[in-house]
């Protein structure tokens, strides 16, 4: 029997979208992750554990999320590209590392199979409760980057393209899955190794040699410093503490403090039209659009195409990046639109991204929690009401 | 004589633009520094193989002062960073080196879950008694009665035995040493660089500043002075004699143990096993 590669198992399946993700990391060439369990992300590091040592990689379970993310930045600077997984009391952990991460400019992806929240909350429910923690989370100015799948393919799509951001941009990027996308099971397709191969997307290397290599001096052009890494010779320093382009500690500088932090933030700011994405459905005459994420942009979209066939000029709006928000499209859409519905499974995160780029009087919030979320039938009846 | 013949014999090992430090006059931190870089120096160490790690506090800025790739994390996670990357690169000598609050208060948990792995990694933990860099609070290891800025009536908590705790976790090296005990203690961080495993150093060091000015330790030379007065060496290896408290500070070597596995090799055993196996397509990977 003829066995393909162990690193991509190109192939059409049936799986649930924790496992897509875990597939698509390993496809996008992780070879580290470090977690601790947690539902409704567990079957992910599961996977994980399953599945790195076959390729070579390492896979370990930390004492908390704390360490998780802590293991992950020095994986990362050890050479790999690494990853971890978690919910929502996991996340709120992992947040003063993600600072860390972003303050040292490390490539990492970090899973978040979202749950019902505060707290505790609702540890098998589906929510998106953790949109804002999301770009919030950690204390300080900083940008990041966070995709919202709607299917299993997209829990693989999406996580790989998680990777090349990280790498591309040297800065955390979360996959902000929902528990619904991450349990549901449906068909995933794996392309050829080769196919995914030339997607793949690897960080930047010193092009100088140690002694002149400053590990933190940006190109001029995408604000991204190459990166050198542990045991390469350059004797690198890296801290959280404000630090000049040789990594020179400055917390006595406020010009050194403003031009570290701007770069932070501009490194994305300034890249947005190559970061982020969207779809756009029948925008161009739409008088109602649905603004929709994860898996209620895919009742959002079933909602529209009724609403069409009955006549109303709807159109939906699906961020798929959700950090950074496609505050352009929302604003020229917004202008022209009579109303624009969120339905998003909160009591009102992304609705308020909406409302800064949208008059608000024409913004309609369909809040929904719990175990549920938004049906296509829900979506069209207020479809229905917006329109008249 | 030439200003090049006048250097310093370990400015090769310390980063350039990095030094002065930032320590307080009487500080025993440097001396740690100082006693680790001739542990290297005489060790012959490739500094393009080592890394140092550190947390927070004043200890945690001694990363910044090795000329070594080196990372200054966050409060308390030195460990775990440490852990990743000594995981991805086994060849690396990994050391983190921090204070007592760092390690064993707010990053007690991941010293345990290392010392139980038995991951091949020093930790030198230079143990002041208290919080320095943020004003000489109250810590893990501040004496029962002792006054700290937080502490205005005297300490009414038992402080953690970090040689028990690090014993009883399961390091493979551990031993004590105060910074009036330089050579000892370079001894030692040259023996524990040879270990493979779990190996922690504790160092007491002075802190006129932040605990002993509220403490009749007034300048480093009263406080270097109660050291030596309280200090006593063994050599008997039993970490339950590893006492320590004001009026006496039991130093030496307390356990040295060869042969326990190392988690790095489990791992690459296991990821190699695991490998074969699976290239030989004797584990199904279907979904």
């Amino acid at each position: 029997m003829e066995r393909g590669r162990l690193d991509v198992l190109t192939g059409v399946w049936f799986t649930i979208g924790d496992i897509a993700c875990a597939e698509g990391a390993i496809a996008a060439g992780c070879r580290f992750f470090a977690g601790y369990p947690i539902t409704p992300a567990s079957e992910i590091m599961e996977r994980m554990a399953f599945r790195l040592p076959q390729v070579g990689g390492v896979y370990v379970q930390m004492e908390d999320e704390l360490a998780s993310m802590a293991a992950v930045i020095g994986a990362s600077w050890a050479g790999v590209k690494a990853m971890t997984a978690t919910s929502g009391p996991g996340f709120s952990l992992m947040q003063e590392n993600i600072g860390l991460a972003v303050m040292t400019e490390t490539p990492c992806v970090l899973v978040n199979v979202m749950r019902g929240g505060p707290s505790t909350g609702q540890p098998t429910k589906m929510g998106q409760q953790d949109v804002m923690q999301a770009k919030w989370g950690s204390h300080g100015d900083y940008e990041l980057i966070a995709l919202a799948p709607s299917s299993v393919q997209e829990m693989f799509d999406f996580t790989i393209e998680a990777f090349n951001y990280a790498e591309r941009y040297r800065c955390p990027v979360i996959v902000l899955a929902d528990e619904t996308v991450g349990h549901m099971r449906e068909k995933l397709v794996i392309p050829e190794p080769e196919e995914i191969e030339k997607r793949l997307v690897s960080r930047k290397k010193p092009r100088v040699p140690p002694g002149e290599f400053a590990p933190f001096m940006p190109d001029p052009e995408d604000l991204v410093p190459p990166m050198a890494c542990f045991g390469e010779g350059y004797h690198f320093y890296a801290t959280g503490l404000t630090h000049d382009e040789w990594g020179k500690v400055r917390t006595d500088s406020a010009e050194e403090q403003f031009k570290l932090v701007a770069r932070l933030c501009d490194k994305i700011r300034k890249n947005k039209d190559k970061i982020v994405k969207y779809e756009a459905l029948w925008l161009d005459d739409a008088d109602v659009v649905v603004v929709a994420y994860g898996i209620v942009s895919r009742s959002a979209r079933a909602a529209v195409a009724r609403a069409r066939e009955e006549g109303i000029k709807a159109g939906l709006l699906r961020p798929i990046t959700i950090w950074p928000f496609p505050e352009e499209l929302m604003a020229d859409v917004g202008e022209r639109a009579k109303k624009v519905l969120v339905a998003e499974v909160n009591y009102g995160q992304l609705v308020r991204e909406v409302e800064r780029r949208v008059p608000w009087r024409k913004v309609v919030f369909l809040p929904k929690l719990g175990e549920k979320f938004h049906t296509a039938e829900e979506l069209l009846r207020a479809i229905k009401t917006a329109a008249r | 004589m030439l200003a090049a013949e006048l250097r310093h014999p370990l400015e090769k090992y310390t980063r350039e633009g990095m030094i002065p430090h930032i320590w307080c006059t009487g500080c025993g931190n440097g001396i740690v520094l100082n006693a680790f870089l001739r542990a290297i120096d005489e060790l012959g160490l490739d500094m393009d193989k080592l890394a140092v790690i550190s947390g927070i506090g004043c200890m945690g800025r001694i990363a910044g002062y090795i000329n070594a790739d080196a990372f200054h994390t966050t409060h308390g996670r030195a460990i775990p960073l440490a852990f990743g990357v000594k995981l991805v690169r086994p060849d690396l000598k990994v050391v983190v080196i921090s204070g007592d609050g760092d390690l064993f208060a707010i990053g007690g948990n991941h010293f345990i879950h290392a010392a139980r792995r038995n991951v091949d990694m020093l930790v030198i933990c230079a143990n002041n008694f208290n919080y320095g860099m943020t004003g000489g609070q109250v810590g893990p290891t501040t004496p029962l009665e002792a006054f700290t800025t937080t502490t205005p009536y005297g300490n009414i908590e038992h402080p953690f035995n970090l040689v028990h705790l690090a014993a009883a976790a399961g390091a493979v090296y551990v031993a004590r040493w105060t910074v009036v005990h330089p050579r000892r203690l370079k001894e030692s961080i040259k023996k524990a660089l040879q270990k493979r495993g779990f190996s922690f150093i504790e160092v007491i060091s002075v802190c006129t500043e932040g605990f002993g000015r509220r403490n009749r330790l007034r300048t480093a030379i009263e406080f270097m002075h109660w050291l030596k007065r309280v200090s006593v060496i063994t050599k008997r290896m039993d970490p339950s004699e590893a006492y320590i408290g004001p009026d006496r500070i039991v130093v030496g070597e307390f356990v040295d143990i060869e042969g326990k596995p190392e988690y790095t090799e489990l791992l690459r055993a296991c990821i190699e096993d695991v490998r074969r196996r699976a290239e030989r397509g004797e584990i199904r990977v279907a979904l």
